[in-house]
């Protein structure tokens, strides 16, 4: 079955004048119809450079170095700006983490609304502020023919959420690229926006790739999660395997760190040190330094990911054996 | 636990905000007359509760709630409109600057985003030489370098760093750098805003942990400001949950997370995601959190609580002891009917 979204071997780079900075290593993951992913990783991991590499929207200096992004097949990577831009916005869409910033504040939602599907289709205004309504009605905005005619800045940061998230839906796409959605978002209200992003991917049949750092939010609304450290994947699988029995020393640890119903007042388990920066990434395997149970390969040898027996998730560790044990 | 033995008690503050803006912006003609329209933002509405000695009271709620004002209220940075607030049974929030000054250095301050919270132009070294020498006017030199070398080791950034700059350290250093601040001039209280918010998962239990560890050696006291739920169930002792700048719950930690007693309090606490309980299955409230300009009548939570009721809509909760140390604003809760 071909796949809807097939990242293969995909690397960015951003050419500065100190020399090239290789920010993601041969990034490989796979997209269904209708299937959530979730990209996870701390700040720096690579997570968003790969999301927007998805859609090329890198900028300059960086650019897509190597590799394919395979989307119904047609590889993004070799498009051109004008082909790009038909299925940016389109067939992909993308959802950012504040929405304030992404509204335009001085045109009113409907403006905008319009404005994006006269921008891919030929549709008159009518028609357009048809779709628009839907898609209101759609994100459960109340009273939506009275929005429509109202300034971003008269919504709450839920309600423009909602909004972010209904032009998205405008043109039907098949994949919503999410990130960090909810992140500036208050928990009552992550809910809830979480619960529409998984409702509409299930009624739509939308893929979702959604990139954040919490864990917890995976846990929720993915099928699927992608662990990413320092610009490479570490550890992928399905949701319930990546949380429940997670493989690589990170995962582990980040699962750890996170304060739980456990051991309130105990110390939390913590990963020492931080994430190494793309000017001084260690040789060998980036998580070397701070990872309690490297040997000696590790400090020469990049890990490759291999799977782990019978459960389809895949682990870059060398300590890590076929069969999911530490050696 | 009385009030007496309390490290801090707040009575009934309040705090308000007038953004009205100047006279004319205040002038508008309704009905053939000028009037003048006053916008004011109820931030904090009589709240009241103690802290005792050795604990950490989190302080929660959605933005917008008042907690953070409510924590600058408490330390003197915005003088609460009224009520009292008593440190060791004195009171300190009619106190003159001068007056204040020893409560200055008993009671210190952590801010959420270490970026902004350290002046990008002062080495960690003046960073943290200023408050030492501004309440100690008398200490010596080498007595104030020994202990920006204990802080900084029991912080865990290098002493050998004393003479960087903020920006040549990452987000967790500079957090713990900020801690280290509040913690030369040995205080008694520290109150922390959104301590962990702006880092990463790793990071966050690092500083967590140092903040645990900080409590025990130096036995301080914590008011922990978060939105953050998961980690007020790791570290506190007593919860006060707020919304719309009133307390609708304030409970002993176990007992606020087994068995929520306020509406409020229980939806907030089914929205946390928790990575062990994957169905999701959260309270789901209706509307939005009105504005604190215009507060709704009667309980402030009325519009979105799915047990309201005529007297909800009229009638202003208080604060009432349901079981011993679990206080609840709730009239369905009063009446026994929640």
């Amino acid at each position: 079955m071909q796949h809807l979204l097939d990242v293969k071997d995909l690397e960015v780079t951003f050419a500065l004048r100190t020399g090239s900075l290789i920010a993601i290593h041969g990034v490989n993951f796979t997209v269904d119809k209708g299937e959530r992913v979730g990209l996870v990783g701390e700040s720096g991991a690579g997570k968003s450079v790969t999301g927007f590499a998805i859609i090329n929207l890198i900028s300059k200096p960086g650019y897509i170095s190597k590799g394919n992004i395979l989307f119904s097949g047609q590889d993004l990577a070799s498009l051109s700006d004008e082909e790009m831009r038909n299925i940016r916005g389109n067939r992909i869409s993308m959802i950012f983490q504040d929405p304030m910033m992404t509204l335009n504040p001085v045109l009113t939602i409907g403006t905008q609304m319009i404005e994006t599907l006269q921008a891919h289709m030929k549709i008159s205004k009518t028609d357009a502020a048809d779709i628009a309504l839907e898609k209101l009605h759609k994100v459960h905005i109340p009273s939506p023919e009275k929005r429509l005619r109202q300034y971003p800045h008269e919504f709450s940061g839920g309600m423009r959420q909602r909004i972010v998230v209904a032009i998205a839906l405008l043109s039907d796409p098949a994949l919503i690229i999410a990130d960090e959605p909810t992140t500036a978002l208050d928990v009552t209200i992550q809910a809830e926006i979480m619960d529409l992003l998984r409702e509409l991917c299930e009624s739509e049949d939308t893929g979702l790739i959604l990139i954040t750092h919490d864990l917890g939010v995976v846990a929720q609304i993915t099928e699927k999660v992608v662990v990413m450290y320092a610009g490479n994947i570490v550890e992928m699988g399905t949701t319930t395997e990546i949380i429940e029995n997670p493989r690589h020393p990170y995962t582990k640890g980040l699962i750890k760190a996170i304060p739980g119903k456990r051991n309130p007042g105990e110390r939390l388990h913590q990963i020492p040190g931080v994430m190494p920066t793309l000017m001084d990434i260690p040789p060998g395997c980036s998580f070397h330094p701070r990872c309690t149970i490297k040997g000696e390969i590790c400090t020469k040898e990049i890990p490759k990911l291999k799977e782990i027996d019978g459960t389809g998730k895949i682990v870059a560790c060398h300590m890590v054996s076929g069969k999911g044990e530490v050696e | 636990m009385s009030e007496n033995n309390s490290l801090l008690t707040i009575r009934n503050v309040i705090k308000y905000f007038d953004i009205s803006g100047g006279l004319l912006e205040q002038l508008a003609i309704r009905q053939g007359k000028v009037v003048r329209d006053r916008t004011i933002v109820r931030a904090v509405n009589d709240v009241s509760f103690s802290i005792f000695p050795g604990e950490t009271l989190s302080v929660v709620g959605e933005s917008g709630c008042g907690k953070s004002t409510l924590a600058r209220a408490i330390l003197g940075l915005y003088p609460p409109d009224s009520g009292k607030i008593l440190y060791r049974n004195e009171r300190i929030d009619n106190l003159t600057p001068n007056q204040m000054l020893p409560y200055r250095a008993k009671m210190q301050m952590i801010f959420q985003d270490p970026y902004a919270s350290l002046n990008p132009r002062m080495t960690v070294e003046q960073t943290l030489n200023e408050p030492v020498k501004f309440h100690n006017k008398n200490i010596s030199e080498n007595e104030v370098k020994k202990r920006v070398v204990d802080v900084m080791r029991q912080v865990g950034v290098d002493p050998s760093w004393v003479d960087r700059y903020p920006h040549e350290f990452s987000g967790g250093q500079r957090q713990r750098i900020s801690i280290a601040r509040a913690l030369m001039v040995d205080p008694e209280f520290i109150v922390a805003d959104e301590p962990v918010s702006a880092l990463d998962v790793s990071i966050q239990a690092q500083i967590l942990n140092l903040l645990m560890d900080a409590q025990e050696q130096r036995g301080l006291t914590y008011m922990f400001i978060t939105h953050d739920l998961s980690v007020v169930r790791h570290i506190s002792t007593r919860v006060a949950v707020m919304y719309l700048g009133r307390l609708c719950e304030l409970a002993q930690t176990v007992e606020l997370f087994e068995s929520p007693r306020h509406p409020y309090t229980q939806a907030l606490l089914s929205a946390i995601p928790d990575i062990h309980n994957r169905k999701g299955d959260h309270v789901k409230l209706k509307g939005e959190v009105p504005t604190p300009i215009n507060l709704p009548p009667g309980c402030v939570f009325h519009s979105r609580c799915p047990f309201a009721n005529e007297r909800c809509m009229r009638e202003i909760p208080e604060l009432a002891e349901v079981e011993s140390g679990t206080f609840v604003a709730c009239h369905g809760v009063e009446e026994g009917r929640l």
